[in-house]
């Protein structure tokens, strides 16, 4: 006989069955039950936002840099809409949440009581799945559901709507090994018969590409392990999206760099002219792709991925293989040693022309840029940073825009889980509390977020939450005073019209800063870039590091809009190339 | 103007009428869940009828009328079936291997003269009559979608003073069901 709790009770024992650590959160009226409990228990710590957003960018940031979910507690009403950035970014980047939120009584449902939104209503398209649990008998089981549907198969954000008379209710607690869901049944391993066609091309192949993508982030930390393995046993290149950086270590010389709009001249030229393509995690996003009808015209392509609907979504594959990337790839690799043992050196002959075109490709050097002696150049300020930080466990987050994009140029990742950034949503201001929830799962690894000054105010108010739990985050700005890609974009495609890109004002970064009780810290010159870059990193307290750069310079290279891989454009030499046509699209 | 596409190709599919039939949970809000992946991807809805057909395993059947090109039902499909209160789902295109019917409900009001007129056109089609004053009558008609539009075309005229349509509902013909799919690459 099991006795009755509360279902605030039920909450916190569900939670603590499923090892929640930290919770994000911020009260209100419709969830103080659930924050009395929260109140007479020690097991689960609670991170107090100074915004509902910023809870679910915390959320996040911990659980991209930990692989476990991120958990949400946030009130009803405004509490609950002011979550809807966070969930939708979270679904656009599958990463898994569990976000409850509080909802007017039961009896109050539907009168327009105060506080009372439909949660569930406005949340339905994203989340992966939602409740509003009416009966408190149902809760435990929900939160078990909840779990299991937010970090399997293709992970995303759930959301649990809990009104305030349930949270009171006493009910009975399911424990979580019996819990049954007959709709939901991710595949795990991959179909054989598609892997065996897979490698046949494979070995039949004279210029094959790896494009890899955050799925295989998603698969855990044995996938990047994995993906090393089947790199290195098939002398492959290989080239990675945004979300997949990490995966593959930046420095290798089989990697060729980040692919799509801003991606390096080599990775695109070679998904364009490959007769193979390996896509392990990745979605052929538009930002990626270019023109779809100009895309990689001439290749064969293997697609592995967890999530069904993403297969011929945009572009139609040859070969579809669903299921778990770590799992599909230890597949493929066995396979490979069986059937081609040696596959390395007697494919060598085969791929060899292809290797020496990339290098003719490589030697284009697309990031390349010339710091002269006056301004920092953006690009030369995310160098030397990783120059500073490469030799220690480094967690990098980001805002969105061009700051973001000179990261993913100029920073480069050796292990996974160390690069969060909003690349499906593109959040500006995902990147602080991003980086709040990274340092506490990591509580002595150094956190930077590489931020623009636009981006940074949209959620500035949650360095008072860094300094309040002496989270040491640095928030590095590349500071030039423009919303910096919408002005580039403007200059390329709208006749130099800086339409409101420019901030008329800003704030003194320092002194704000010093305001919030963090450290403030300025760099306008190349000379002093280095030892200021030493001195934030040795401080053990929040910093703001107001780096002030270049301030009309562009992020290349760059797919001009409409045009294909092989038609990308350099340097400001190029920019006439962009089409009527190409200013419609976003 | 072209879809929000960073990309836009010029590609004419051929769009073709399909049945969507998808077997859901019977939970609140399911029918929110899958009308709502329909204006939230651009798809359309054309014709759309639910029920519950297993009451012991809570099973509503949940019937679309859409049309789209080969590629855009099968994204439709895959889409549907990633939703979690969804089982299995199924599409039918208007051929004969395949039965299509909807039922129509008629109101028919006017004086004797019209109403004769537009009684011989109901018996024509084999019309139902289920409610009869001197002033007006009601039939129901179950058919093919094209045959009750034939129909409300030729009676329009005579006193057709009401129309409510269910939407066509599908059935395979012969021996065969639809086998469960979810989870698979359609």
């Amino acid at each position: 006989m099991s006795t009755e709790l509360t279902g605030a009770e039920i909450v916190f024992k569900a939670l603590s069955d499923h090892k929640v650590e930290y919770i994000f959160g911020y009260p209100g009226g419709a969830v103080l039950p659930l924050y009395d409990q929260l109140f007479k228990q020690k097991e689960i710590k609670h991170i107090l936002v100074r915004h509902e957003q910023g809870a679910g960018h915390a959320a996040e940031g911990y659980a991209r840099s930990s692989g476990k979910p991120g958990v949400v507690l946030v009130t009803s009403g405004p509490g609950a809409t002011n979550m809807v950035t966070a969930l939708t970014d979270a679904y656009m980047d599958s990463i898994p949440l569990v976000c409850i939120t509080g909802q007017v009584p039961t009896h109050l449902i539907g009168t327009d009581a105060f506080q009372e939104c439909d949660t569930t209503g406005i949340t339905r398209p994203c989340t992966k799945h939602n409740w509003l649990v009416k009966d408190v008998n149902q809760l435990a089981e929900t939160i078990h559901k909840a779990f299991r549907i937010a970090t399997t198969g293709r992970p995303g954000p759930v959301l649990i709507d809990i009104p305030k008379d349930i949270q009171f209710k006493k009910g009975i607690y399911k424990s979580h090994e019996t819990i049954k869901i007959d709709s939901y049944q991710p595949s795990f391993k991959g179909d054989i018969h598609e892997i065996e066609k897979a490698i046949e091309l494979i070995a039949n192949s004279q210029k094959p590409i790896f494009y890899t993508g955050g799925g295989v982030v998603n698969a855990g930390a044995k996938a990047s392990d994995t993906l090393k393995e089947l790199i290195s046993l098939t002398g492959f290149p290989i080239t990675s999206t945004l979300q997949g950086l990490g995966c593959f270590p930046g420095e290798d010389s089989q990697f060729l760099g980040m692919l799509g709009m801003h991606g390096t001249y080599e990775a695109n030229h070679a998904m364009h002219d490959c007769d193979l393509m390996i896509n392990i995690g990745a979605r052929f996003d538009d930002r990626i792709t270019g023109m779809v009808s100009k895309f990689s015209p001439n290749s064969k392509k293997i697609h592995i991925d967890i999530d069904p609907s993403s297969i011929n979504k945009v572009v139609k594959v040859d070969v579809a293989i669903v299921g778990d990337a770590n799992s599909i790839m230890t597949s493929m690799i066995d396979i490979i040693k069986k059937k081609y043992p040696g596959f390395k050196n007697s494919n060598k002959e085969k791929i060899s022309n292809w290797w020496k075109q990339i290098e003719i490709w490589r030697e284009k050097k697309s990031l390349a840029f010339k710091q002269g002696p006056k301004t920092i150049l953006p690009q030369y300020a995310v160098h030397r940073l990783y120059e500073l930080t490469k030799n220690q466990d480094t967690f990098i987050t980001t805002e969105v825009g061009q700051h973001q994009m000179w990261a993913a140029q100029h920073y480069k990742f050796s292990k996974p889980n160390r690069w969060m950034t909003s690349g499906g949503l593109g959040t500006m201001g995902y990147g602080l509390p991003a980086a709040i929830g990274v340092q506490l799962a990591h509580p002595k690894k150094l956190v930077i977020d590489i931020a623009g000054e636009a981006s940074i105010l949209m959620n500035m108010q949650e360095l008072s939450t860094a300094v309040q739990y002496r989270l040491p985050v640095k928030i590095f700005i590349l500071n030039n005073e423009y919303m910096g890609m919408v002005r580039q974009w403007q200059e390329l495609l709208h006749e130099k019209n800086y339409s409101e890109s420019y901030s008329e004002a800003l704030p003194d970064f320092v002194k704000l800063a010093e305001a919030y009780g963090a450290v403030g810290m300025r760099a306008s010159k190349p000379e002093e870039l280095d030892e200021k870059i030493k001195q934030m990193i040795s401080v053990d307290k929040p910093v703001i590091f107001d780096c002030v750069v270049e301030k009309e310079e562009n992020c290349f290279p760059m797919i001009p809009s409409g045009k294909a891989h092989n038609e990308m454009i350099l340097g400001p030499e190029d920019e006439e190339t962009i089409s009527e046509e190409g200013k419609v699209l976003v | 103007m072209p879809k929000s596409a960073y990309s836009i190709d010029n590609v004419e599919e051929k769009i073709e009428r399909v049945i969507i039939v998808a077997w859901v949970d019977n939970e609140a809000g399911v029918l929110a869940r899958v009308s709502g992946l329909f204006s939230g991807r651009g798809y359309n809805i054309e014709s759309l009828a639910v029920a519950q057909v297993d009451e012991e395993k809570n099973i509503s059947r949940i019937t679309i009328s859409t049309n789209g090109s080969k590629p855009v039902i099968e994204q439709i499909k895959a889409q549907l079936l990633k939703l979690v209160p969804v089982h299995k789902v199924a599409d039918y295109k208007i051929d004969d291997t395949s039965i299509f019917k909807e039922l129509a409900l008629c109101k028919f009001k006017g004086n004797d003269d019209l109403l004769k007129k537009a009684e011989e056109i109901c018996i024509d089609f084999k019309a139902e009559f289920l409610d009869k004053t001197p002033q007006s009558f009601i039939v129901q008609i179950v058919n093919a979608r094209r045959e009750i539009d034939d129909f409300i075309k030729k009676a329009k005229p005579f006193g057709l003073a009401s129309i409510t349509r269910t939407g066509p509902l599908a059935m395979k013909k012969g021996s065969e069901t639809i086998q469960e799919n979810k989870g698979k690459v359609l």
